[in-house]
This record gives C-alpha cells, structure tokens and sequence, in this order.
C-alpha cells in the first residue's frame, strides 16, 4: 500500500503522522490523508486545490509532474514524500 | 498614562507596553514566522494574529481575553476560479490567498463581525470572530477589477479598512493599486471614492481614473468620521466629505520634507491634526538625507512640521511601511516600526522619541490596544 510521508516540518504547527492509503493516484492519496487529518488540507493545498506553490512531492524518488490536479500515478508501494520546495525559503 | 501595542514583524508577534512612564517589549507568540497583521477587537477583547507561513500557506489566530493561549481559526479561502471572460485584457490573478493584509472589527452594532482584507485584492467578511469568512463578492466582482494591478506586491492587494463608527454598515476600503471604495450598505454594492486624486505613474489620459489610484494608506478620523487622510503613491490627500472630493496636501508637506511615503495615522479626536513619515521618493525608499522624520499638520494640511528629536539623524536607511506608524487613543502616544526592527515611542503627539529598539525584526504593522 502506498505510503505519504509529510515534512517534519509541518510538525512545529499540526499532527502529520504517516498515512498509509489504497489511492492509485496523488490526489486521492492526499484525499485519504485529508479525512483522516481535515486541518492538513489547508497547509498542503491551496485555495484552488493545487498544492501550494512553495511545497513540493516527491513519489518514489522523482518530483511530481502536476501540481495542479495531482493527477500523477501511485504504485502499491509507493513511497510518497511531501515536502517544502526551497524556493519558499 | 500606560498603553500597549500589538507589533508584527517578519519574525514574530511582539507586545509593547508602557507602564510607570516606562516602555518595555516582550514576545507576543510565533517567534521566527511571519506575522502579516494583528488585531486587539476592543468590543471583546480577543486579539487576531495572520501568519504568513512560507510554506504552508496564510493561518489566522485568536487569543482570547487574559489568556496567552492562541488557537488557529479559519482563513479566507477564494471561490473556484472562474475563467476569465474571452474579451479580457487581463490575465485575471490566481484566486489564492496569499496574504491577510489588514483585520478590522466590525462596529458596536455588529457584535462578531470582522474584515479582513487581502492579497489578492479581496475584502472577506466574517459573522463569527473569524471562524468562518466569505468573500465580499460586489467588491471582487466589480467591473474595474481587471484594471487594478500589483502596487508593492505582484498582486492588488486590499490594506485599509475604514469602518464608520456612526453607523458600521458604512465602509471605506483602500487598495494597492485599485483606488478607494465606500459602501453604505454593508458591502452590497460599491461606489469609486477617490474623486480628487491623480495617478503620477499612468499615462495622462488615465491619471484621474479611479481603479488606478494607489492610496498607500487611508485613516479615519474616529471623531470626524467625514474627514480620511491619504498618503498616495504620489502625494497626500485629505478627505472632509466622507471621500466625496479628496484635496491634495502633498506640497506642504514638501516644503519641509516630502510627501512621497506610506503610512499615515489620523487623529482620534482633532479632524486637523494627522502623522507621516516621508521618504525620498518612490524611486529612493529611504529617508531624506539619511535622516529620520516625522511630518505631522494640526490645520488640515495647510501647513507641516518636521518632527526629528530622539530620531536618528545620520546615516539612517530605515523606511516605514504603511502600517507601521500608530497612534493611541489619547492622541499623544505614538509608535513607529521600520523595517530595519527599530521601533520608537512618542508621549508628546511626536515632538519627542525614545527608541525602543534597534534589533526587532522588519516591522510589518503596529497596532495599539
């Protein structure tokens, strides 16, 4: 099953424990993290549901393709790591 | 007589008091984030912090009454997108928020209610201490809205929020760049007030157009509620009609400092009476001279003062942001932060300063409660 992982980072504001999911996609992994943790939805997306401009997600290694509909394709293992971009400082 | 402030700064929520004739500083909360805005609601006492989280995005705080224990309540969030029209010109903005800008409370008689007002350009009202807010849509939906553009920022974004406080149905907003708005009727429908105004930076053909206007700062008297001040992109202003006609003032201020800058505070009580802090002009964002002032006028703009004792006098670069010069109740304590984190007091309506600190973070806004 696919595993998120979120930053630590986002520990110093809210819980953000590892969320195990059967999601086939990013969007619906995220969806699945959400219900569980609804105060995340907030911190990863923005207003439009894109994921905010200064975080990115890493899945089993490579960066994500679409940040506007995470539409990018989970594998039964996959390892999903959401993190903060650097260019948010 | 004490008096206290609430300071954001790029790092953290500061609080300022002054007790015994004595000012002291202490941290206030979210040390190292952000913190956009604040604000004291003195009709409950709960006070309002927006963080502008690098991250993860804009959050909104409360602390209630005599605790010290602040909890995250909702924020704006924009409606779905919808495309723009096929004829636009404009490639509309994002409809995301990328920052509270300014928090005002409601009046007396609208128990609960606050504004906020944010980048991009949107005005939200709240009907329950800011649990929820909903996008005041008359406003975003305005025909001129695709003519304002980024002042300071890349986006519009809506800094003052100017509530009657004869009748809190009746609102003046400012933008930057997007000119000033009344409304009579709670947010309903919407009338251009910047009637008086010239845009220096448009083409002459435009300079009188009203969605153009970059009023830095507007202020409202609290006792003459008919009477605003302005500090403009390219002058100052000063309404006595309840922004019905705006009459420039900008030259006397030029005559002992300069009237380019960003904030303005206005009197509570003495309709003739407001503060400035120039700045060179907007292609130089540092004091004249190197040399820190205050401009202040007690006729209504006739004639200014330079107000310099106990502000640094050489080699200071310390510029102050539209919210970043406040006065109290009493119309004699003043506080300015600037953004090199120095903050300085006046007790006297600004003939005198002390300097509170020289080691804050950039000061974003002050506020005092």
């Amino acid at each position: 099953m696919p595993t998120l992982i979120f930053t630590q980072q986002l520990r110093r504001f809210i819980p953000a424990p590892e969320v195990t999911t059967a999601a086939a996609t990013l969007r619906a992994a995220l969806e699945d993290a959400f219900g569980a943790h609804p105060q995340l939805r907030g911190y990863v997306l923005d207003d439009q549901g894109h994921l905010r401009r200064h975080l990115t997600v890493f899945i089993d290694g490579r960066r994500l393709r679409d940040h506007a509909d995470l539409s990018d394709p989970l594998q039964p293992a996959s390892k999903v790591h959401v993190m903060q971009a650097l260019s948010g400082g | 007589m004490n008096a206290r402030a609430l300071l954001s700064t790029r790092k953290g929520l500061f609080e300022a008091s002054r007790e015994g004739g004595h000012w002291s500083l202490r941290e206030a909360g979210f040390a190292g984030e952000p913190v956009s805005c604040a604000l004291h609601d003195s009709r409950d006492g709960a006070v309002y912090a927006a963080l502008n989280l690098g991250h993860f995005g804009v959050k909104l705080h409360r602390r209630e009454p005599d605790t010290e224990a602040w909890s995250e309540i909702g924020v704006p969030v924009y409606p779905p997108q919808q495309p723009a029209q096929q004829d636009a010109q404009q490639k509309d903005v994002e409809w995301t928020l990328q920052m509270i800008w300014s928090l005002a409370a409601g009046g007396n008689d609208a128990p609960g209610v606050l504004w906020a007002g944010t980048l991009p350009g949107g005005l939200f009202r709240s009907a329950d201490r800011g649990t929820s807010w909903e996008l005041v849509r008359s406003l975003w939906d305005e025909p001129s809205r695709p003519e304002w553009f980024g002042g300071g920022y890349d986006v519009p974004g809506l800094h003052s929020i100017c509530v009657d406080p004869r009748d809190s149905r009746h609102l003046l907003v400012g933008i930057s760049c997007g000119g000033a708005w009344v409304t009579r009727d709670g947010g309903a429908s919407w009338k251009a007030a910047v009637a008086g105004m010239r845009a220096a930076y448009m083409p002459p053909e435009r300079a009188e157009e009203p969605a153009v206007q970059d009023p830095h700062l507007i202020a409202q008297c609290r006792a003459s509620p008919d009477v605003y001040w302005c500090q403009h992109h390219n002058g100052i202003w000063r309404s006595a009609d309840g922004a019905g006609r705006w009459e420039e003032i900008g030259p006397a201020a030029r005559a002992v400092a300069s009237d380019f800058g960003f904030a303005v505070a206005a009197h509570p009580a003495d309709p003739l009476t407001a503060w400035f802090v120039p700045a060179i002009a907007d292609e130089r964002r540092i004091p004249i001279d190197a040399a820190l002032c205050v401009t202040r006028t007690r006729d209504g703009g006739k004639s200014f003062e330079a107000l310099r004792e106990g502000l640094p006098q050489r080699q200071c670069y310390d510029l102050v942001y539209r919210h970043g010069l406040a006065v109290a109740p009493d119309g004699r304590t003043l506080l300015i932060g600037s953004t090199t984190g120095s903050v300085w007091a006046s007790g006297d309506g600004g003939e005198r300063w002390e300097l509170l600190s020289a080691h804050l973070p950039p000061v974003y806004a002050v506020t005092f409660f």
